[in-house]
C-alpha cells in the first residue's frame, strides 16, 4: 500500500489519491449514496445539471461539499455541442469548477456518444478554458482525435451505460492506453467510464493500464451499494498494483510451481536440461 | 407582467432582477446557476440583470446522475 501513497492520478495538473471516480445516478437516496461515496474512497463525483427543484433543493452539491468530495459536472442528456456548451456553462457557475464530463450522445438506446458533436463539443469547450474530460466510444482513433485537440482525460466506455457488461473490447482500450501515454509530451490520463458491473470489471481497466475507472450504476443499483463501493475501492488499487508489478507470460500449457516428488527424477531432469 | 422560470410562467409585478427572481422562488445562492434567455448570468450580475417581460429563465443545480 505504502507505494500507492506515492502514485497520484494527476488530471491537469491535479493530483488525486484515489483512482476510482463515482458517479451518483441511481442511488435510492441521499443517505445510501453517502454511505457508498465513504465506502468508495472516491475523491472527485459526477453530478448531472438539471433545473433546480424547490423540494430536492440543491441536496446533492450539499452532501459533496460537507464530505470534501471534488465535484464533476457532467452534460448528460445533451444531444449537441450548443446543448453541451450552455451546460458547461451553468456548472461551472454553479459549482465553482471549469472542470467538465463531457458527454455528447446519441440516442437514447445506445447512449453511444456522437462522435461528430463530441469532436466539435470538445474543441469549443477547450477554447472556453475548460477542463474537459471527454466521455467517448472505445475507438482509438477518435480517443487520438480528443486528446489531440486537448482534453485532459479520455474516457472511453468499456460498455454502454448501464449495461454492466465489463470492457467488451480489451484490446481497443490497451490501444488508446498506449497512444496517450506516449504520443504527448504528458501522458494523458485515460479513464474506463461506463459498462463496468463488478469488482474484477474494475481491477481489469486498471491491469490494461487505465489511468483510473469512473461508476456509478454498479455501485448504486447493487443490492448493497456501500459493500460494493468498497469493492471498488480494492478493485481498483488491486488493478493498478497488478498492472506494474509485471504478470508472468501466459502458457499454453501447465508449468509446476513445486518440485517433483521423485528426488532422483529431479535430478536426471537438471542433468538432462544442463546436458 | 410575465417571466418563464422553468418552464412554468411567473407572473411579476414591477422592475425585478435575477437576485430577486432567485429570492422569491427561495432558491440558495449557491449551488446553482441562472441563465435569461439562453445565456449565462455570472452570479456577480444577478442584482444588476433586469429580467424583461416575455424573458425565459432556467435555474438549474446539482442533481444526481452520470
Amino acid at each position: 500500500m505504502a507505494e500507492l501513497e506515492h502514485d497520484p492520478l494527476r488530471i491537469a495538473g491535479r493530483e488525486f489519491t484515489s483512482r476510482l471516480i463515482t458517479g451518483t445516478g441511481g442511488a435510492t437516496n441521499l443517505a445510501t449514496l453517502e454511505r457508498a461515496l465513504i465506502a468508495s474512497g472516491t475523491e472527485l463525483t459526477t453530478v448531472a445539471v438539471r433545473r433546480v427543484d424547490a423540494a430536492s433543493g440543491t441536496g446533492v452539491f450539499d452532501l459533496l461539499q460537507r464530505l470534501g468530495i471534488s465535484v464533476l459536472p457532467n452534460t448528460a442528456g445533451c444531444h449537441t455541442t450548443a446543448e453541451a456548451v450552455l451546460t458547461a456553462q451553468l456548472a461551472r457557475e454553479a459549482f465553482e469548477t471549469n472542470w467538465v464530463k463531457l458527454e455528447v450522445v446519441a440516442d437514447e438506446r445506445t447512449l453511444m456518444p456522437d462522435a461528430i458533436e463530441l469532436v466539435d463539443a470538445a474543441a469549443a469547450l477547450v477554447a472556453d478554458g475548460f477542463v474537459v474530460l471527454a466521455y467517448t466510444n472505445d475507438d482509438p482513433v477518435l480517443a487520438a482525435r480528443l486528446a489531440d485537440l486537448g482534453v485532459a482525460a479520455v474516457m472511453p466506455l468499456g460498455a454502454p451505460i448501464g449495461t454492466g457488461l465489463g470492457i467488451l473490447n480489451p484490446h481497443n482500450i490497451e490501444m488508446i492506453v498506449d497512444h496517450c501515454s506516449t504520443a504527448y509530451d504528458e501522458p494523458l490520463p485515460v479513464i474506463l467510464d461506463a459498462g463496468v458491473g463488478t469488482a474484477s470489471d474494475a481491477a481489469r481497466a486498471m491491469e490494461l493500464g487505465c489511468d483510473a475507472v469512473l461508476l456509478a450504476t454498479a455501485v448504486t443499483r447493487a443490492d448493497n451499494p456501500e459493500r460494493m463501493a468498497s469493492a471498488m475501492r480494492h478493485a481498483v488499487i488491486a488493478g493498478r498494483l497488478a498492472a506494474g508489478a509485471g504478470r508472468i507470460p501466459k502458457r499454453f500449457w501447465a508449468k509446476a510451481s513445486s518440485p517433483g516428488l521423485d528426488r532422483r527424477q529431479d535430478v536426471e531432469n537438471v542433468d538432462a536440461r544442463t546436458r | 407582467m410575465t417571466i418563464t422560470v422553468n418552464g412554468e410562467p411567473l407572473g411579476i409585478e414591477g422592475e425585478v432582477s435575477v437576485a430577486d427572481v432567485v429570492t422569491r422562488l427561495g432558491l440558495p445562492d449557491r449551488g446553482i446557476a441562472v441563465a435569461v434567455d439562453g445565456a449565462v448570468v455570472p452570479r456577480g450580475l444577478w442584482g444588476g440583470h433586469t429580467v424583461t417581460s416575455g424573458a425565459v429563465v432556467e435555474i438549474v443545480t446539482a442533481v444526481q446522475g452520470g
